[in-house]
């Protein structure tokens, strides 16, 4: 048995797609994953494959308890997306597809900061494909300012990482906490791949731009691998509770009135993030395993999510929520599975959600943060609205719009029927998921008190939901953006410059004039004196030369004398 | 990508307005016994509010107030012309 860096794969594989007749290609990418998978059940625990360059020993693949869960679902994620995508042949988006999941798990996998940063940056550079590949201005501008963001995040890691090694020697990559202005610059550099508020948008504005099969992909990794990161390198700093938990609430208001089905999902995936932060937080081995779980479910749910969306889209060519509707009637197959990732991520019991998330909140109670277990069951009825009934309702049910696609292409059917048969199976039965995770704990999600609290709150939502709709409170379909903290840097930054640049030219036109005349007089001085008229032009006799050195000479006595 | 063949004229089931009444009741009815179940069993509670009989139904149109109340503010504060950043459409 050859081991090989696990993603490593991915990403030299790729370099053989466009090589290759379409035929074969599907099968051969799909291959990856796969076989990167039973790689990764093969790769015993530990360090492999350790070397020391410049005096610093890198450990590019450490094999645990944490990286392995985070690994086995980026390979599940990898497959399922590349399915959805078998019909694309756009060999840009196929290979940014793989060397981005390559990317991702090598980063999971990275056991020193300088190979993380490697696959850090390595997640952005092939990712900002995906979205580019929508070949529109939009995306193009989109994909700009998160290259920018994430290139940014990047070199505010390394910043940290050089500060960190020259505090404690160390380059490995383990738990630091918030011990100085290394281990911060690193906080911050997670901090943004993992959306924290005010740092967040550079995912509601570039996922939805991104192609129908490109956000099925990047729903996946950049996050999630964000919060693997915090969970390695910040677990039980407390400031992620209260981050997490702001998290968790903003996105929910956001989700309800945007009218992009795919940016309500962006911020519906940012929201769910801020669970998993609230769990890194807590830093307990409950919660830990619950931030690793969840992350599990939401990769899984939120991927179904974006798959039937993306159908959607491909099929009506809108993802405007004001236009669709009634599209149960022609897409039977893709509305069941977007209402099982619906519910999924709704926590309903037998479904993967509820184990995962219950194992956080859980957590929180038990800590007796009782103010951060309310906000969670309040984001909880949050993502019940935002996801768990309206992206079904408006886009399946409500009005009818009149649309009868067709029902969506094979490869999108059976890739979302993956990730539904998943949903179900780890609510089910969730044992081996609990076996995986990084702590070995016993936690009984199916309680009858659980079972019985949950329903209440996803029935008595639900039954919210129905009555704000009926009385006309709900708020209302509209095409429109919201402004988010995107506009600082898209409308206030550059109104701002726009402001300098109007005072700066004139001011610069007033010096330059002063100048130019100064220069102007200056040129006409020198000219009166070193011109070919001019007393110091002329060409004087060396003899003069030795008596004006004479005279000097004689100045200088006499001044040394005095 | 639009693919629209003509609306056809069969009708669904959730077309007629007594079905979708049948579904609001049975919400109604479900929610009700989820509410009574918690008179029929022992309830495991952390903090004392959970133990108060439908805490959790209580809890949920509480938030759900709070969460379409909050969004009409968010609308009514940020919302604006598709063209507001005027970089093109993305569809």
């Amino acid at each position: 048995m050859i081991e090989f860096p696990p993603g490593l794969l991915l990403i030299l594989g790729a370099i053989l797609v466009p090589l290759l007749p379409q035929i074969v290609r599907n099968a051969y990418m799909l291959a990856l994953p796969v076989i990167g998978f039973w790689g990764l059940l093969m790769l015993p625990e530990g360090v492999h494959f350790a070397f020391d360059m410049f005096g610093y020993t890198l450990a590019p693949v450490r094999v645990d308890g944490l990286s392995l869960v985070f690994g086995y679902i980026f390979h599940i994620a990898a497959a399922i997306s590349i399915i959805f995508a078998f019909h694309v042949k756009d060999t840009v988006q196929q290979m940014a597809g793989l060397i981005y999941a390559g990317a991702a798990i090598g980063g999971v996998f990275a056991g020193d900061l300088i190979s993380l940063f490697v696959y850090w940056e390595g997640t952005a550079i092939a990712s900002v494909f995906l979205i580019w590949s929508s070949r529109t201005e939009a995306s193009y501008r989109s994909g700009m300012r998160y290259l920018t963001i994430q290139v940014g995040s990047g070199v505010l890691l390394l910043a940290g990482t050089i500060l960190y090694f020259k505090n404690t020697g160390s380059i490995e990559f383990t738990k630091m906490g918030l011990t100085g202005i290394g281990p911060a610059l690193i906080f911050i550099a997670f901090g943004i791949k993992a959306a924290f508020p005010l740092l967040h948008n550079w995912l509601q504005d570039s996922y939805p731009e991104a192609t129908v099969t490109g956000t099925v992909f990047l729903s996946a990794f950049t996050t999630k691998l964000a919060i693997y990161a915090l969970a390695r390198g910040f677990p039980g700093t407390d400031m992620l509770i209260w981050i997490g938990a702001a998290m968790a609430i903003f996105p929910i208001f956001y989700a309800i009135i945007e009218s992009d089905l795919r940016r309500v999902l962006a911020y519906s995936l940012n929201h769910q993030l801020g669970f998993m932060v609230v769990g890194i937080g807590i830093g307990t081995e409950l919660s830990l395993n619950g931030t690793t779980a969840h992350a599990f479910a939401s990769v899984l749910y939120k991927g179904l999510l974006f798959m039937s969306m993306g159908a959607v889209l491909y099929r009506t060519g809108t993802i405007k929520s004001s236009e669709l509707g009634g599209l149960y009637k022609s897409m039977p197959y893709t509305a069941a599975f977007c209402i099982i990732g619906a519910a999924t991520i709704s926590a309903f019991p037998l479904l993967s959600g509820f184990i995962s998330k219950s194992l956080i909140i859980s957590a929180s109670a038990k800590e007796g943060y009782m103010i951060v277990w309310l906000v969670l069951l309040f984001a909880s009825v949050g993502a019940i609205f935002h996801s768990g009934i309206r992206i079904p309702y408006f886009t399946f049910f409500h009005k009818d719009s009149g649309m009868r696609p067709k029902e969506a292409p094979t490869n999108m059917l059976v890739a979302m029927a993956i990730a539904a048969f998943l949903c179900i199976a780890v609510g089910v039965y969730p044992a081996p998921l609990y076996e995986i995770l990084p702590f070995q704990i016993k936690y009984v999600p199916y309680t009858t008190t659980h079972v019985v609290t949950q329903l209440q709150l996803i029935l008595f939502a639900a039954l919210a939901f129905a009555f704000f709709i009926k009385k006309g409170l709900y708020p209302s379909q509209l095409k429109s953006i919201n402004l988010d903290f995107d506009w600082t840097y898209r409308r206030l930054l550059p109104t701002i410059l726009k402001g300098l640049v109007s005072i700066i030219i004139p001011a610069d036109k007033f010096v330059r004039t002063v100048f130019l005349n100064r220069v102007e007089r200056l040129i006409t001085g020198v000219f009166r004196h070193h011109g070919p008229e001019g007393l110091l032009a002329r060409t004087w006799p060396t003899g003069s030369t030795v008596l004006w050195v004479a005279v000097l000479l004689a100045l200088y006595m006499l001044f040394y004398f005095i | 990508m639009t693919d629209q063949p003509k609306p056809d004229d069969k009708s669904y089931w959730l077309d007629n307005e007594k079905n979708v009444k049948k579904i609001i009741v049975a919400l109604i009815i479900a929610s009700v016994v989820s509410v009574l179940a918690d008179f029929f069993y022992h309830k495991h509670v952390v903090f004392e509010v959970e133990g108060i009989p439908g805490m959790y139904a209580w809890y949920a149109i509480l938030s759900a107030a709070v969460v379409v109340i909050g969004a009409w503010i968010f609308r009514k504060l940020l919302m604006r012309s598709e063209d507001y950043y005027d970089e093109g459409d993305n569809d």
